[in-house]
């Protein structure tokens, strides 16, 4: 089952041209069709994402509030101040890491769900291990790298169990999150408990030296920057190097990918591995940043976003990015929304579930209305 | 935003480091945020803070603004410094334990001329910056009289309590209860179950009916939303207590009384230093005396019996005269936890650390 | 006052089996509907990983509909209703080019679950009507055992649901139209069926029953409308088809078991035995992953699984 839309192969034709007219015909019309799909790859999901607001706004018009007020407190709530959009590039940051760990999974045909999971024990395991080391910039390292590390262990291992024993990753995904979620209460209010931490069980604290700080100039933490950083990276390792082609591959055609010798189900325990590293990630980077120690408040959700954003962004490393500021804007404003309007929180979740579903609609319209042959002087 | 930010120090006033917080008690409202984490109409713990919010909100020269379902993250921060930038509130009441350390103290530091007040009582003198404050009730006060009423009630002398997670605030409301019960029953126990988190329907109700199962006849609870344990006692036919708001509605033949908060009054204390430029403890506590915290009406089936021996027990509350924790007292492993002699009154710090179950509570703490 | 408390005469490992029993009974019914609903839709070759928002929606339909209308039953046809219209766009978007099965049921879930939480705001607090319940265990003299046996009057009907499933997909032609579309679109074509309006009413009939299904969550057990109802239960029952081999009756077998292993923790605990109150509560979920790993296999598709089926490869 391959979801198969590449989007914007950016690779420069290098390939000789066979000689005569004809070869000229056809590099001009391979050239345009790459040059509709860019184009598509861009128009289509912005006109999708439009078509969702213009629902959207029919459906709070139906409520009885006037839509272009609520587009205005939600643009104000989201990019409108310095602010909002401090606000919003906040809860970006997370999004962009554990939408990695659907994303990359996506590439090759897999629908992995797991991004919640990994993030909550990639929290756990570098609070546990960040109070064990000294120098604060040690604790900091030692705490990402182990995280990262342990979110990819997790979502490796419904990679392999793909791989290598056929389970459909996308339920066994989903039941390790649960899993996830009742090892870290487990853990937290038994053996890693503090026993300062009475009524709200905790682990060993971190220490405030030791915690993450914001960007400079910035009242957003350095979490912003390491997502950035990490959709760049992996769009880089899926566009251009060979494991990346080889992963798309996989995702276009698995027997196609066989018969040509990859090792498929390696693949697919790599591309699990690294997607559940980013997860993993965004769970250090929430006690390094904002907790300081790793306790119920890690469940926070930000893994089933991911999902969305990942799904939103055709599973483009790159398109994480914009995707996660988009949604992180929707959750910015949603609670300019509670206070002027008196419209429930859930209503973010609803434009959220609008934009999916058009997106999704969307996709039966690529290649369709610029279906016109090149007019080319033979 | 500049304007907002000189708007609110216009506001706020006051030298820095003063421990009052002066308001301009004339023309512009006192803006006042409330922040639940979860939704406002769960006949349980943030129902009781919005009803609080709604009677200050009648009170002339406030205004409020509320946000509900607020999780304990980075999020609350965000909906704290939207409140005070764009709604230009100037006091702040983040209603749920876990917004305290590290969000609250946090924006603390970043906006001094906002109050924050917080419920749950972790405030350290020294410790903690000055704009802060926290507030909590006794509510386990309630919860003995409760309970004196459900031993009283009792046929089957079995008890059950479903509670969220095992941590001293609860484990004070067990023990409360329990001790109440077995002070007018000694043969009364108490069931424990922990559902492990503060809000979970299923695993409240399979609670509920594992319970009533084994021969329990009243229940209490320990949960955000008792809503569900309350509608499955009445619906198998035994008798319930309540807890955080009054859920009598909710079981008009099974509900006995419960132990509520009185956030309104609190609130109003509140207001009414904040309006006149006082200063404001930094930490406000109280029980029934104090009026903080408040018993349910008495229900159809409690009998005379039992109403007289809980109002005694009032009245001993209310005259300062009550001690709940005193020894000796044996935890139900037949330790020990206080020794003979020794009391250990409302405020003691030993009682914040609770973590043992009393004699007659069947259960573990973890 | 009923006289529901039970008496003695169980004792202590009895009384966590018997709690095993009525829970298993009570948290299973929802799966149960769900499983069967997403049974006839995979059989159709289509996979609804939607039926989380169904449920949701589902259940808040009937509510807000007992409700109103002081009618259960009215409340629980509002939340088949529901399904249909869900189960309808799930099928119409799926039916278009290029468009991936599973992507739908994720965003049909997100809408479904936000869309419910929406419009059940104002429920959160009112008490609706219940659907009434059949006690089985009227000849015993323990009152435990006969409230462990008060069955729900929607669990009787899952199971003639789950006996007239399986025989309309076995015996009548509609079932062998459904089973053709989902074995081999080839012969499918042949035949002069149209595929896509086949998998869009196996999609409605399972999205009908799988509102049922929420229908009974808030309106029997725990029976009340809030945002905690739903722990991702439309979502197990997806599982659960694949671990009942798409056989009905295996259905119904799966979601006793699931219920039996979710009540497990609080039944040990109200008998005493709390450590690792966690650990128990995840027990289903464990055991729902190590039987799908242990009945899978790289190599050879499920016994049983549609040909047509992309999903559980």
């Amino acid at each position: 089952m391959g979801i198969g839309v590449s989007i914007g192969v950016i690779s420069p034709v290098t390939e000789p041209s066979p000689g005569g007219a004809a070869a000229v015909v056809a590099t001009a019309e391979a050239r345009l069709a790459a040059r509709r799909r860019s184009v598509e790859a861009f128009a289509v999901p912005s006109a999708a994402i439009l078509g969702a607001l213009i629902l959207f706004g029919i459906f709070v018009a139906l409520t009885g509030r006037n839509p272009l007020a609520v587009y205005h407190e939600m643009y104000r709530g989201s990019f409108g101040t310095w602010f909002s959009f401090q606000n919003t590039l906040q809860r970006a940051a997370p999004l962009m890491l554990t939408a990695l760990a659907t994303a990359l999974p996506l590439r090759l045909g897999l629908v992995v769900l797991g991004g919640e999971g990994a993030m909550v024990l990639g929290g756990l395991a570098a609070a546990a291990v960040g109070v064990h080391l000294h120098s604060p910039m040690s604790v900091k390292v030692g705490m990402f790298v182990v995280g990262a590390l342990v979110g990819g262990a997790w979502v490796a291992g419904a990679g392999v169990l793909r791989a290598y024993r056929g389970v459909n990753e996308t339920i066994s995904t989903l039941l390790l999150n649960y899993i996830a979620i009742a090892l870290l209460n487990h853990m937290v209010e038994g053996p890693l408990r503090d026993p300062a931490s009475l009524n709200k069980p905790s682990t060993l604290p971190i220490g405030d030296d030791n915690m993450l700080g914001n960007l400079p100039g910035l009242d957003v933490h350095w979490g912003l920057a390491f997502g950035v950083a990490a959709c760049l990276l992996a769009w880089f390792l899926m566009q251009r190097t060979t494991f990346g082609f080889a992963a798309r591959m996989v995702g276009g055609n698995v027997r196609a990918a066989l018969l040509n010798g990859l090792p498929v189900r390696r693949l697919i325990v790599v591309a699990t591995f690294l997607g559940g590293l980013g997860a993993g990630l965004a769970g250090a980077v929430e006690v390094a940043a904002i907790h300081g120690t790793a306790n119920a408040s890690l469940v926070t959700g930000y893994g089933y976003t991911g999902v969305l954003v990942a799904f939103i962004a055709r599973g483009n490393p790159l398109g994480v990015v914009p995707v996660a500021l988009l949604l992180g804007g929707i959750g910015a404003s949603g609670g300019l929304l509670q206070r002027v309007f008196d419209l429930p929180d859930a209503t973010v979740n609803v434009l959220q579930g609008i934009i999916f579903l058009s997106i999704l609609f969307s996709d039966s319209l690529y290649g369709r209305r610029w279906a016109r042959k090149p007019a080319v002087a033979a | 935003m500049a304007a907002g930010a000189i708007f609110v120090a216009v506001l706020g006033g006051g030298t820095p480091g003063s421990r009052s917080h002066r308001a301009v008690a004339a023309t512009p409202p006192l803006t006042i945020g409330f922040i639940y984490v979860g939704p406002k109409s769960d006949y349980g713990y943030n129902q009781a803070h919005a009803q609080g919010a709604a009677v200050i909100a009648k009170l002339p020269g406030v205004k409020i603004r509320e946000e509900e379902m607020v999780p304990e993250t980075s999020a609350v921060q965000k909906t704290m410094e939207s409140m005070i930038n764009l709604d230009g509130a100037t006091v702040l009441f983040p209603t749920s334990f876990g917004y305290f350390d590290p969000h609250i103290l946090k924006e603390a530091a970043k906006y001094k001329n906002v109050t924050f007040l917080h419920c749950g009582g972790l405030y350290t003198e020294g410790k903690h910056p000055t704009n802060v404050g926290s507030y909590f009730g006794y509510i386990d006060e309630a919860q003995y009289v409760a309970g004196i009423v459900a031993g009283m009630s009792t046929k089957s002398n079995k008890l059950g309590f479903i509670a969220a997670k095992a941590i001293p605030q609860v484990l004070r409301n067990i023990n409360s209860y329990t001790l109440g019960a077995r002070s007018v029953n000694p043969k009364a126990t108490t069931t424990v179950i922990f559902t492990g988190d503060w809000s979970m329907p299923v695993k409240e109700a399979e609670a509920a009916n594992s319970l009533i199962d084994q021969g329990i006849d009243v229940l209490t609870m320990h949960v955000d939303s008792p809503k569900v344990i309350v509608e499955t006692a009445e619906r198998r036919g035994i008798m319930v207590t309540g807890y955080h708001a009054n859920q009598a509605a909710l079981a008009p033949k099974g509900y006995l009384t419960g132990a509520e908060w009185n956030w309104g009054k609190v609130y109003t204390d509140y207001v009414e230093m904040i309006q006149a430029g006082k200063p404001y403890p930094h930490l406000l506590r109280g029980g029934l005396k104090e009026g903080f915290v408040k018993v349910s009406p008495y229900g159809k089936m409690v009998s005379a019996a039992a109403k007289k021996k809980a109002d005694a027990a009032k009245a001993k509350f209310m005259d300062g005269k009550m001690v709940v924790y005193k020894g000796p007292l044996k935890d139900n492993t037949g330790k020990v936890v206080i020794a003979a002699g020794v009391e250990q009154k409302q405020t003691d710090i030993a009682l914040e650390k609770m973590d043992y179950l009393v004699e007659g509570v069947v259960g573990k703490t973890h | 006052m009923g006289a529901q408390t039970g008496g003695g005469g169980v004792s202590a490992a009895g009384g966590v089996a018997l709690g095993m029993v009525g829970g298993a009974i009570r948290i299973s019914t929802p799966f149960l509907f769900v499983s069967l609903g997403e049974c006839i839709t995979e059989k159709s070759g289509r996979v609804n990983l939607g039926l989380e928002g169904t449920l949701v929606m589902g259940a808040m339909a009937a509510y807000g509909v007992s409700y109103l209308t002081s009618s259960p039953w009215l409340g629980v046809l509002a939340a088949g209703a529901c399904g249909v219209v869900l189960g309808a766009l799930h099928g119409w978007l799926c039916a278009r080019p290029r468009v991936n099965d599973v992507a739908v049921g994720i965003a049909l879930m997100l809408f479904g679950v936000g869309l419910a939480f929406f419009l059940g705001k104002p429920l959160i607090g009112p008490t609706a009507p219940h659907l009434p319940s059949v006690s089985l265990g009227w000849w015993s003299a323990s009152g435990q055992v006969r409230s462990a046996l008060q069955v729900n009057a929607l669990f009787v009907l899952g199971l003639l649901t789950t006996a007239a499933v399986r025989f309309v997909l076995r015996k009548t032609r509609w079932g062998l139209v459904i089973r053709t579309v989902g074995e081999s679109a080839d012969a499918a074509r042949a035949m002069g069926y149209d595929i896509a309006r086949v998998r869009l009413l196996a999609t409605m009939a399972g999205g009908f029953l799988a509102g049922v299904g929420g229908s009974f969550l808030s309106l029997f057990y725990p029976g009340s409308w809030n945002e905690g109802l739903s722990s991702g239960q439309g979502l197990m029952a997806v599982a659960l088809v694949i671990f009942a081999r798409w056989d009905p009756v295996r259905c119904l077998l799966a979601s006793l078991l699931f219920g039996g292993a979710s009540a497990l923790g609080p039944a040990l605990q109200s008998v005493g035995v709390t450590s690792g109150y966690y650990l128990f509560n995840a027990a289903p979920y464990v055991l729902t992953l190590a039987i799908i790993v242990l009945t899978s296999s790289r190599d050879r598709a499920l016994l049983g699984q549609p040909a047509e089926l992309r999903m559980a490869r």
